[in-house]
């Protein structure tokens, strides 16, 4: 079983971040909130591996009470 | 045809008997369940009294489509051919999002099984079939009694047998049963005469449902519609049906004038903008539901055990559940005929409990996820829905997340009492202890053919021993390739016990007559 990396893994996280929000430019909130369901599921299949992604829903949580 | 009584009211000799007469079995309703598990048994041998307060097949068509497994077990019962003749085979379909549509699909059924992936077929045909099928058997002198315009009032459940009591035109009378199977549908009147729950989960949403004929000439696919403009924020479905009629189903909402929507012409101005103004059609039957997602605690209480809606009840999306109903009649009826003959005891019920509430919470689960698809719950669940919807125009990959209803498949039995530990190495997942049999080519013809009704063994490729008379089916020395790779995966030859319900008890790489006989105590509950 693979586990999900959730240490630093990017050459050039400043570019990521910046193309990250560039795509949400001129659009409304709920344009944004479309974007990102849309850039989930096109990642979600990419990784393609539900025990990873139950992973990064758990790491992207906010921590229990 | 709904019109026709089938089963009319006539006098039995029950009714001037001094004390109830008793009966082995009664079943109360002749829906589905309650006809097919009248057939089931009486193919048995085991005489049985079907009671419905009606004389005729159900009003509109209901469930229309029936899974594959559905005509296998109807293969079983002498009448899958009739409704294969009589039902639409279809494998396309069309998926549209508001204004467009998104995408084309082909099911492209796998090869290699006699029967498709399933037909539809309007209730009233599939219930007129099993009404045919049980004249068949009084023809051939089996004992099934169909009593129809009988209600029944009360039930007594006492030591060994229940006391029925039957309200008739003629007046009341009572009977008494050594065992009450309760097919009488989801408001099951059995259920609250012995004060069980039906708990689970209401949806707030009404369809509309109108089954109409039209003179122009659609595809035979299945179109549905996610928020298009004649039906804006809600779902539409078009499904053929034989016949020329075809089903429409449209979700309305939650806070609607349910008397308003079922007049005539509100359903045609609907129908119409839907279609689209210039097709011509008929109205045959309009109707609104609401449905539920819930089950009893448990499905066996004594010697009454409930079956098809009476015990569970889901959404009709994936047609989950009269093809559900018709698997339970198929775990339960042998399991009841094995104890009335005295070769298994009482507990082996206990097992259909155990399977079929296993097999209905995975069709509750089904159904209530399409349900969360087609009627998404919160902002974000319909964000996520519209993103998928949006991204399968031009992705394949965000197809199958699509969710209008998942084709109902039979249950494996995974983790029950009834199976062996599965000592064929290298066989396929598909096929291991407590999976409904894959159909195959097998030897010239097919292989749920040669199985079911009563245990059996399957030998591939090597002998299987004598053991407890149990009739051996061989394959001829050219395997075909399906059957390899449904039945034998990796390894060379193998050795299967077989349910008379065509679930896999057993399987080894190679078995003695010992384990043979091991497996068949455990399979009928003698062994815990
Ligand atoms: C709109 C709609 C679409 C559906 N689509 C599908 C589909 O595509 N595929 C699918 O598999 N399922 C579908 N279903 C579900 C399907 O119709 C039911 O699951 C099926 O009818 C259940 O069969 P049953 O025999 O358990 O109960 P029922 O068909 O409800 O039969 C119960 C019988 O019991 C009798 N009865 C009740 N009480 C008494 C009493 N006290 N005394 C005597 N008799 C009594 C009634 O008269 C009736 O004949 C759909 C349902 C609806 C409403």
């Amino acid at each position: 079983m693979t586990d999900l990396t959730l240490a630093p893994n990017l050459d050039n996280p400043d570019d990521i971040y910046e193309d990250l929000l560039n795509a949400h430019d001129g659009l409304s909130p709920e344009e944004s909130a479309s974007l990102n369901a849309r850039l989930i599921l096109v990642l979600a299949n990419h990784i393609g591996d539900r025990e990873i992604l139950r992973q990064a829903i758990r790491a992207a949580r906010p921590p229990d009470p | 045809m709904h019109d026709e009584p089938l089963y009319p009211y006539s006098r039995s000799t029950d009714q001037d008997a001094r004390n109830p007469v008793r009966h082995r079995i009664a079943i109360v309703g002749a829906g589905p369940v309650g006809l097919a598990a009248g057939i089931d048994l009486a193919m048995k041998n085991i005489p049985v009294v079907i009671l419905d307060e009606n004389d005729r097949v159900s009003h509109g068509s209901r469930a229309i489509c029936f899974s594959k497994r559905t005509l296998e077990i109807a293969d079983r019962l002498g009448l899958g051919q009739t409704l294969l003749d009589k039902g639409v085979q279809w494998n396309a379909g069309k998926v549209f999002f508001r204004d467009r549509k998104v995408y084309d699909f082909n099911l492209l059924p796998e090869a290699g099984h006699s029967r498709p992936a399933f037909i539809n077929l309007q209730q009233y045909h599939l219930e007129h079939a099993l009404v045919e099928r049980i004249r068949s058997l009084q023809g051939d002198g089996l004992p099934i009694d169909l009593r129809g315009g009988g209600k029944v009032e009360a039930v007594r459940p006492g030591e060994t047998e229940t006391a029925i009591d039957i309200s008739t035109p003629d007046g009341p009378y009572s009977i008494a049963a050594d065992w009450i199977i309760a097919c009488d549908g989801a408001t099951s009147g059995l259920r609250d005469m012995l004060g069980l729950g039906f708990t689970g989960r209401v949806f707030e949403d009404n369809f509309l449902i109108a089954d109409v004929t039209m003179e122009v000439e659609f595809p035979t696919e299945r179109w549905f519609w996610f928020d298009p403009p004649f039906n804006p924020g809600q779902s539409a479905l078009l499904h053929k049906q034989p016949d020329g009629v075809w089903r429409i189903d449209l979700q309305l909402g939650w806070n609607i004038d349910r008397k308003a929507e079922v007049e005539p012409e509100r359903v045609r101005a609907r129908v119409s903008q839907m279609l689209g103004a210039d097709v011509r059609f008929e109205l045959e039957w309009v109707s609104i539901y609401t449905f539920q997602c819930r089950r009893m605690d448990r499905f066996r209480h004594g010697r009454i055990v409930f079956a098809g809606d009476s015990a569970h009840q889901v959404s009709p999306f994936g047609a989950r559940g009269a093809n559900s109903g018709i698997q339970d009649v198929d775990n339960l009826c042998w399991k009841l005929a094995a104890i009335i003959n005295g070769e298994a005891p009482e507990s082996l019920l206990d097992s259909y409990d155990r399977e079929r509430i296993q097999a209905a919470d995975e069709n509750i689960l089904n159904s209530t996820r399409s349900t969360d698809f087609i009627t998404p719950k919160s902002d974000m669940s319909r964000i996520f829905r519209n993103a998928v919807l949006d991204l399968s125009e031009r992705h394949s990959f965000a197809r199958p997340f699509v969710n209008s209803g998942r084709l109902s498949l039979p249950s494996t039995y995974d983790g029950s009492t009834l199976n062996s530990a599965d000592l064929l190495e290298g066989g396929p997942y598909s096929s291991r202890p407590g999976a409904p049999c894959p159909d195959a080519p097998f030897n010239d013809g097919h292989l749920l053919d040669h199985l079911g009704g009563r245990f059996s063994l399957l030998a591939i490729g090597r002998e299987a021993p004598t053991a407890a008379n149990l009739p051996i089916i061989a394959s001829k020395s050219d395997i075909s390739p399906e059957m390899r790779e449904r039945y034998l995966g990796k390894a060379r030859s193998a050795v299967y016990l077989i349910r008379p319900d065509q679930h896999v008890a057993a399987r080894w790489s190679f078995a003695t007559a010992e384990d043979v006989r091991s497996a068949l105590e455990r399979a009928t509950g003698k062994t815990p």
